[in-house]
């Protein structure tokens, strides 16, 4: 079915069909939004958290949306400032993944800091020796800088192009996107490593604990680099969804595996990096504050051993392998087996970041301290999904966002 | 943020943050100025207001 709202040359299904389905993630949007008043309303003892969890399940998904949202800027930088070329045809997919998952993070620390009618004070009152003030700023105005490189994509729909004005503003948007791209990647290379380097500095949490260099631990630069690696492979795999979900082929095999050889090796060199800091932690940093790595690991129900090996070796330098090589790269099982690895193991670092450093008794009296979130917390981090899910119906159905649909859909 | 805010201080750490804060948003106000200016005047300057071609 073709109506002038809909790109030239591709098919979308009928408008009931499209209705349908958006009822159906609206009603999950719907029941995150309740919890999300219920919070608001009510305020924070909605939650899980108590004095030992002042950081749960919302920060973890913050982190987390947060670092594989970080495919839009490494992609932008590869397309616009190391000239990749190849991936303009992913680009704005990049570009809507990331704005879904930055607009979900503000949206979850509006509920986060209990009282969003004070949000405004880390902008005006700031705190300039606070990693999370920095945090705050690189977040909002990177936000911005997405959204100005949304902004054409919008504009391309085919109503909005008719408008002189707006179809010039798209091509001059267009034309110094690359001045956009570079502020994004300055600006998220400041807060994704300013993420990392929050649980670094906690000095009395020596489960996060790093030292590192000038001001900054080690885990400023491990947050950074494992963003940049990562995020690329969660544009693939959404990008792969969007393919099984629309029954069509939307980007070139090529350009998957480009974008999985630069991730792959990214991976590959940030293991080599975080092994080295565990291992540096374990053996040093740990051990000067009184703990041996077991420590952290032994007697509690939820964090074994396992959980490092999960993060290190099975959804770390397995993924890693398999994407550094061609072999890993060519057989699509494998290719996608190593992208929603890595995504695992990101989240899995996250988590414990936040989770794992609360849990951890501090002192030889103290016990591991366990949380579990209330449905209110479900259904507030469950809502970005739904709030995704639909903003990417609405993309797809509307604007032109892969350049090489219709060409590679020809013959259907 | 702005220096008539009364904690505010004349040091390093104000003049770094809040220096890197405000140089990123002048570029993207500039950025975006200069965008929104230029598509004005290439509107006015757009021959009997043809049909734009898509690029």
């Amino acid at each position: 079915m073709t109506t002038p709202a809909i790109p030239e040359g591709v098919k979308r299904c009928s408008t009931g069909k499209f209705a349908l389905w958006l009822a159906v993630v609206g009603a999950v949007l719907l029941w995150g939004v309740y919890a999300m008043f219920l919070v608001w309303y009510k305020g924070l003892n909605q939650t899980g958290m108590n004095d030992a969890y002042g950081f749960a399940l919302w920060i973890w998904a913050d982190l987390t949306v947060i670092a594989l949202g970080g495919g839009a800027f490494f992609s932008g930088f590869l397309t616009y400032i190391i000239g990749k070329k190849e991936l303009k045809s992913i680009i704005n997919y990049a570009v809507i993944i990331g704005f879904i998952c930055y607009s979900s993070a503000l949206l979850i620390l509006a509920l986060d800091i209990g009282q969003p009618l004070r949000g405004w004070f880390i902008f005006w009152h700031a705190n300039v020796h606070s990693m999370l003030t920095e945090v705050a700023f690189c977040l909002s105005v990177y936000f911005a800088v997405l959204t100005i490189e949304f902004l054409p994509i919008v504009l391309e729909n085919p109503k909005l192009d008719r408008i002189p004005f707006l179809h010039h503003l798209s091509h001059n948007l267009h034309e110094v996107m690359a001045v956009f791209a570079a502020t994004g990647v300055f600006l998220s290379f400041f807060h994704q490593g300013s993420l990392g380097g929050v649980a670094g500095v906690l000095y009395g949490r020596p489960f996060a604990f790093r030292e590192g260099l000038l001001i900054w631990p080690w885990t400023f630069f491990l947050f950074t680099w494992s963003a940049a690696a990562v995020g690329p492979c969660f544009t693939v795999l959404i990008t792969r969804i969007t393919e099984k979900v629309t029954g069509k082929k939307l980007v070139k095999q090529a350009t998957f595996r480009l974008l999985a050889k630069i991730s792959g090796w990214m991976l590959l060199t940030y293991m080599i990096a975080k092994i080295i800091d565990t291992w540096y932690w374990a053996a040093v940093t740990a051990p000067a504050k009184g703990f041996t790595l077991m420590d952290f690991y032994t007697n509690n129900p939820v964090y074994g051993i396992w959980i490092l090996i999960a993060e290190l070796v099975i959804c770390g330098l397995l993924p890693a392998v398999i994407l550094v090589t061609r072999k890993g790269r060519e057989n699509n099982l494998l290719l996608m087996t190593g992208v929603i690895l890595a995504v695992i193991g990101v989240c899995i670092n996250r988590w414990v970041m936040v989770l794992q450093v609360m849990a951890a008794p501090l002192l030889p009296f103290q016990d591991w301290y366990m949380y579990m979130p209330t449905w209110q917390e479900i259904a507030t981090t469950i809502l970005p999904i739904a709030y995704g899910i639909i903003l990417i119906m609405l993309a797809y159905r509307y604007l032109p966002v892969f350049p090489q649909e219709k060409e590679l859909n020809s013959g259907s | 943020m702005f220096p008539f805010i009364f904690e505010w201080a004349w040091d390093i750490p104000h003049l770094v943050f809040m220096g890197a804060l405000w140089y990123a948003l002048s570029i993207i106000g500039a950025g975006l100025t200069y965008c929104i200016l230029k598509s004005l005047y290439d509107t006015a300057t757009e021959e009997g207001g043809e049909s734009h071609e898509h690029h």
